[in-house]
């Protein structure tokens, strides 16, 4: 059965059987990763175009090596430096390069919806790379590849998500997928930074770390945007860190062994401690390597789809 | 529908075929000390697997057994076909101056074993590659031969072989079908 959409915009409403096909297609390209030569045909002749409105370092080279291990031919564009700056739309932006005949397009996007619209002005596959505070779809699928990886399933688990879940994209991606596959999700966090009626989700709310990580099997620790006026939200960062900060100390009082993961980049000792960012049970850097296995899944399953 | 038109191959003669494709593939190689098995899945897979164990009970010794499945190297992928679902390849050990014995259920166009010789390609550099059917129907599209044949069938391009195997199919036999009608 193929994918039942040409687009990925976002896990919210996906089936469980496609989230399945995703992931079960993925385990076929992460050993590919493994192999020598870490390079397969089946986009040969394909143009994958990767928009990136707004800064991404990991998720860029991820697609992009996702793509180029397909043998596709890899479009880049930046939108510092391009016609974006001299006050091109998005729509114009986009029809001019699917006139260069490119088959796929991953946008990354400040604004909500912005990939949403682009998947009604083009005939491309569209696939989200983060779009504002809205959803990170393949963000959420690595995630999901990752905890399967370690624990074997989805179903039953307790995932817990630490951190700014109003201004996360992550985060939702992750409450979707997640709850489709029957795992048990809860967040946790400081008032300011949790949507009112995100229980409305099926997600248990939080507001102190002690309450939730007995029950817990997979902690999702999320970036503190800094960058982003994170200030408002909580006091000092000195403060977050005493209060929502995941420590040796913390995890070790919680008396349970649980996986840990962060999609990066992370602020050392700040949402978490470098000992528990390096520690056995984090899995992080599997996060990255499955990152690229799991994009490969979707590039492969849209454009296939025929 | 497709009306059966001959069996082929019964029971008793699919392991007398396999039985003499292993020894084949022994006395070729003078041995199995060099050799390592990779089926084509999902049916190449079995007779792989049946091979691997009779020549490990002949020689006495344990044999790297892989499969290979070859849907991203299809040429027709982007084509007709309805999205083929992937199972997976599982070569989990190195193929780098081995003799590669690759194995399949029928030989036909030679497409899929182009496709796996491509494949393989990218998993190292093997001393050799060597090519065991079951079946060879005839109706080559590239410059492709087996090593070792099970049994040469002359069918004409619209008739179709089925090979069931005990593991999926509950019986072992190869079935010639009359053409769709």
């Amino acid at each position: 059965m193929p994918l039942h959409s040409k687009h990925l915009l976002g896990l919210d409403g996906m089936s469980r059987e496609d989230l399945q096909l995703i992931l079960d297609t993925a385990v076929s390209f992460r050993e590919v990763l493994d192999r020598p030569i870490k390079k397969v045909p089946p986009l040969q002749g394909k143009t994958v175009a990767n928009m990136f409105f707004e800064n991404s370092t990991r998720t860029r080279l991820s697609f992009e090596l996702a793509e180029r291990r397909l043998s596709a031919d890899v479009l880049g564009f930046a939108a510092t430096g391009s016609s974006v700056s001299k006050g091109e739309t998005l729509k114009d932006t986009a029809r001019n390069i699917e006139a260069m005949k490119v088959d796929m397009v991953v946008m990354r996007h400040s604004a909500a919806g912005a990939s949403h619209y682009l998947s009604r002005v083009i005939d491309a596959n569209v696939i989200n790379a983060g779009d504002g505070s809205h959803e990170h779809p393949t963000q959420g699928l690595l995630d999901m590849y990752t905890i399967r990886e370690k624990h074997g399933r989805l179903n039953d688990l307790h995932v817990c998500i630490v951190g700014d879940i109003s201004h996360s994209r992550v985060a939702r991606s992750n409450i979707f997928g997640l709850k489709t596959m029957g795992a048990r999700v809860s967040v946790c966090g400081p008032a300011t930074m949790i949507p009112r009626e995100i229980d409305r989700l099926g997600v248990e709310v939080y507001h102190h770390l002690d309450d939730v990580l007995p029950t817990v099997d997979v902690l999702n620790v999320l970036r503190i945007q800094l960058e982003r006026d994170a200030g408002r939200l909580f006091p000092t960062i000195r403060e977050y860190r005493q209060t929502f900060g995941i420590t040796r100390r913390r995890l070790e009082k919680a008396g349970r062994v649980m996986t840990i993961m962060h999609p990066g980049p992370i602020n050392r000792d700040v949402e978490i401690s470098a000992d528990v960012a390096d520690s056995e049970h984090s899995v992080i850097l599997q996060q990255v390597l499955n990152g690229v296995a799991v994009r490969m899944s979707v590039l492969y399953l849209l454009s296939t789809r025929n | 529908m497709r009306r059966l038109k001959a069996q082929i191959i019964d029971t008793d003669g699919f392991d007398r075929t396999l039985t003499r494709l292993a020894h084949e593939i022994l006395e070729k190689n003078r041995g199995a000390s060099n050799i390592v098995i990779v089926g084509i899945r999902t049916r190449g897979e079995f007779i792989a697997r049946r091979v691997t164990r009779i020549i490990e009970t002949v020689e006495h010794t344990k044999l790297h057994l892989g499969s290979l499945d070859i849907t991203l190297y299809r040429d027709d992928l982007l084509g007709k076909l309805e999205q083929p679902q992937l199972k997976g390849t599982e070569v989990l050990f190195d193929i780098n101056d081995r003799d590669v014995i690759l194995i399949d259920d029928v030989l036909f166009t030679g497409r899929t074993i182009r496709a796996a010789l491509d494949e393989l390609a990218d998993l190292g550099r093997p001393r050799s590659i060597q090519l065991a059917v079951l079946v060879d129907r005839g109706h080559r599209q590239l410059p492709i031969r087996a090593d070792y044949v099970g049994k040469n069938v002359p069918t004409s391009a619209n008739e179709s072989i089925r090979v069931h195997v005990k593991e999926v199919d509950g019986e072992d036999a190869v079935l010639l079908m009359h053409p769709e009608e």
